[in-house]
């Protein structure tokens, strides 16, 4: 495949078409880029947005990093590591730290991102006002005349019958005080990460769109005075690390339904039990044949 | 048309645009942010910056208005033959243009897009004789806290951060040096 | 104790080569060319090319084979591999008044200049399994009137045309956008529409289609013709300075003739819908013909019923096959963080309505 293919996959003119709407999203935070996505040899719905924005940011040198869920080793997500690998000779990792370019579904991991790294997140429904909207017309209005009363009214008649906002994932936020932006079905406990020192970018290759979050950009979850914003999170610690500003993945473990609570970011737990960080079902780092 | 113009492309050009769009990525990124882009050696006067950025973006699909210091048969026919873009004479009609600042004014002719589509705005090269860290002070996104970049106005600017979301995107280049101003930006002094 | 679960990758590799060797099955049975595939199940070649927007029966064939014969699977592939192909320029457009027809019929006229032509049609075949195929029978070859391949055959509805009975469309030498190298922006040319409607998924466009004929956007069309017949594409050759025939395409074009009533501005009139379809397949030509007509309310100055086929936007985010089965399969991938995040809320609000009731009995 390697040697057929132009590097990172995409023919040049492609990438071109890619980068200049990269650039004007990262120039116009939270809006959404229209750009002519291309087929992938992978299905729409698996990631095509997410992979073509980072075949077209990609350099040989990059050290590339690709999680589904928080976790390296989801089927998913080695499957889209493997393709660059082939197609692009990076480097691949599964630890944060060591990332230059992070490509993610569902999941910020939970080491803060630096000054040197992009994070690219694959989308599925790039539009907020998509479920309050269905039409693509409407909703491109309503984005430009910054009418956002209707996403209001629905979180409002959330906290009028259930008392709170009902939305768990997929939380939407307002990037920069302009446009309200959908930061992809990350559970709403990230959504505070998005504040960050990388650089987000966002692709949605079905819907054709990509849009972006600069650095250090404000990226407000919405919420009312008397209704704030709640990250919500796990009630217990990681059973594995023991960790409690981490999200969790509930495991269940036999057949009477006996659960566990572990790190949703495996790279996040691996780290915290090799320093030696032990949960209550879990075994010091060294001993896990695992 | 001159060798000159049919040399200094990319050599390898899949790496080495994908080395400049990074760079470009990056400073578009983090207003006011110094880097260095190269891989292009276009006729003189155009820079190494100007001309890299520029094999990088361009292609068949974005028309380029060229300042009048860079519409010699050689630069235009070196951007023709590298990239296939069409040289357009109207500024309403330029995806990117190139220039001295003083060439580009006055920049409100250019397109800043459509409250549908802000994207659809053109974006411009602004060849400067040096780059430095020091000037007007910038703050908004890709900025922590604040930073300083040598501009060649503040006024401008300071009118274009104004039509957010619509509103002009600024590449600023001197010899292989890069620096990016987007519409997001806020100019103090 | 927990186990995470490892080993994705080797999982994956397995499940490939199992993929390889289930798709070849019994090594006893002798493996399928590409040739018969391209020959014997030729109206399936047709449907992976003219979905998959790339006109090559023997990469059709391959597809067909590759996957299992899982056509939208084959047309994914085959759209994979089209999007990787450098441009080299864009043809002329085809003519099908030139059209070399094996087949022309029009349901308006008993009779019309240049003949009703059958050709290899099932319209009225018995639908009765023919177990003589089972054993692997040869056709005795067919009789056929002499080719009429030089023979220039009017499109039927010219004829209306001459009386002003039906509306002319307007001569337009634009350039079309390409739907594969530009997003999709509404709302949508005519040329958009039926670019996306050629290549949208046969079983969509044919339950809109008969969605107009049971009164969702009623247009009461009748055939006004269905050809089926080779044409040649042209390409200009700017060093040469005229154009040079590359390639003999197979393509099936139905244009309808639809009862219009009239509008504030226009008398009443015929009106057309058009479908052009890469192959042999009328069943996606007439029902693309149907949809396309459904479309044009606006542009005729008719009614919004609210019907699915006159809506745009509807019809066209949703008639391509390969976004659809993409989005529509994906959610079989992981998404236990979003569920652990829809459990979590249930929990709490679970908890809290449970809290009140107590409070308050």
């Amino acid at each position: 495949m390697s040697s057929d293919y132009n590097f990172a996959y995409l023919d040049e003119q492609t990438k071109r078409m890619i980068r200049r709407a990269l650039l004007k999203g990262v120039a116009i935070p939270g809006y959404q880029v229209p750009f002519a996505s291309r087929e992938m040899p992978m299905p729409y719905g698996w990631g095509t947005g997410g992979v073509q924005v980072t075949a077209a940011c990609l350099l040989p040198d990059d050290t590339l990093k690709v999680i589904d869920q928080g976790a390296d080793d989801t089927t998913n997500a080695v499957s889209i590591r493997k393709f660059f690998e082939k197609t692009a000779s990076v480097s691949v990792t599964e630890e944060t730290t060591e990332a230059t370019v992070i490509q993610t579904r569902h999941r910020i991991p939970e080491t803060p991102l630096t000054e040197g790294q992009i994070l690219v997140y694959q989308v599925p429904i790039p539009e907020p006002l998509r479920f309050l909207e269905p039409r693509e017309t409407e909703t491109r209005k309503m984005h430009a005349l910054e009418e956002y009363g209707l996403m209001h009214v629905k979180l409002y008649e959330d906290i009028a019958r259930h008392g709170h906002i009902a939305t768990a994932y997929a939380y939407p936020v307002k990037v920069e005080g302009r446009y309200v932006m959908d930061p992809s079905p990350i559970p709403k406990f990230d959504n505070p990460k998005m504040e960050m020192a990388g650089l987000q970018l966002f692709g949605a290759g079905r819907e054709q769109r990509i849009y972006a979050v600069p650095p250090y950009t404000r990226v407000v979850s919405l919420d009312f005075e008397d209704h704030p914003f709640e990250r919500g999170g796990a009630q217990q610690p990681c059973g594995l690390c023991a960790a409690t500003d981490a999200y969790l993945d509930e495991v269940i473990m036999d057949d009477i339904g006996t659960r566990m609570f572990v790190c949703s970011d495996t790279d996040y737990c691996r780290k915290r039990r090799e320093v030696g960080h032990v949960g209550e079902m879990g075994v010091p780092k060294a001993e896990d044949a695992a | 048309m001159e060798a000159e113009s049919l040399s200094g492309g990319f050599d390898n050009a899949p790496i080495a645009s994908a080395h400049a769009f990074r760079v470009a990525l990056d400073v578009m990124a983090r207003p006011g942010k110094i880097g260095k882009i190269s891989g292009a050696l276009p006729p003189a006067p155009m820079t190494v910056a100007a001309g890299s950025l520029i094999l990088t973006l361009c292609d068949p699909e974005t028309p380029v208005w060229l300042a009048p210091s860079l519409q010699g048969a050689t630069i235009a026919d070196w951007v023709r033959f590298h990239t296939g873009a069409p040289l357009v004479a109207n500024r309403a009609g330029a995806m990117f243009a190139v220039g001295r600042w003083e060439e580009l004014a006055p920049i409100t002719d250019f397109p800043i897009g459509t409250p549908q589509y802000p994207d659809r705005s053109t974006t411009l090269i602004v060849e400067m004789d040096r780059m430095t860290a020091s000037g007007p002070t910038l703050r908004g996104p890709g900025i922590k806290d604040s930073i300083q970049l040598g501009l060649p106005d503040v006024k401008s600017f300071q009118a274009n951060a104004a039509l957010f979301p619509l509103g002009l995107d600024f590449y600023f280049t001197a010899g292989s040096q890069i620096a990016a101003l987007p519409r997001t930006t806020k100019l103090e002094g | 104790m927990y186990v995470a679960v490892k080993g994705g990758e080797a999982a994956i590799e397995n499940a490939h080569s199992w993929l390889d060797e289930i798709r070849r099955g019994d090594t006893d049975v002798p493996e399928l060319g590409i040739a018969q595939i391209r020959n014997q199940l030729a109206l399936a070649v047709d449907r992976v090319m003219a979905e998959g927007s790339l006109y090559d029966p023997d990469l059709a064939a391959l597809a067909i084979k590759q996957s299992r014969g899982d056509l939208i699977e084959a047309i994914f592939l085959i759209r994979a591999y089209r999007t990787t192909l450098p441009r080299f320029g864009s043809s002329r457009p085809i003519k099908t008044e030139n059209m070399a027809c094996m087949r022309r019929i029009s349901a308006t006229f008993k009779d019309v200049p240049g003949g009703q032509v059958l050709g290899p049609t099932f319209d009225y075949t018995h639908r009765l399994l023919d177990f003589k195929l089972a054993a692997e029978g040869s056709a005795e070859p067919a009789l056929k009137a002499p080719a009429q391949a030089d023979e220039v055959k009017p499109h039927i509805t010219s004829f209306l045309n001459d009386e002003g009975l039906i509306q002319s469309e307007p001569q337009n030498d634009q350039t079309p956008p390409d739907l594969t190298r530009e997003p999709l922006e509404l709302p949508a040319s005519r040329a958009l529409r039926l670019q996306a409607l050629t290549r949208g998924d046969e079983g969509f466009v044919l339950g809109m289609g008969y969605s107009t004929q049971r009164g969702y956007g009623r247009n009461h069309a009748f055939v006004g013709e269905l050809r089926i017949g080779n044409v040649a594409v042209e390409v200009d050759i700017p060093e040469l300075g005229f154009a040079v025939e590359i390639a003999d395409i197979e393509i099936t074009e139905c244009e309808t003739v639809n009862q219009f009533t009239g509008s504030k501005t226009e008398p009443p009139q015929f009106t057309r819908g058009y479908g052009l379809v890469f192959g042999q397949s009328e069943r996606k030509a007439i029902s693309m013909a149907l949809v396309d007509r459904a479309l044009r309310w606006k542009e005729l100055g008719e009614d919004d019923t609210g019907a699915p086929a006159q809506d745009e936007e509807f019809v066209l985010y949703h008639c391509d096959n390969i976004q659809a089965t993409g989005f529509v399969e994906h959610i079989k991938l992981p998404h236990y963080v979003d569920f652990q995040a829809e459990l979590e809320l249930v929990r709490k609000l679970r908890r809290e309505a449970n809290a009140a009731r107590e409070a308050a009995e």
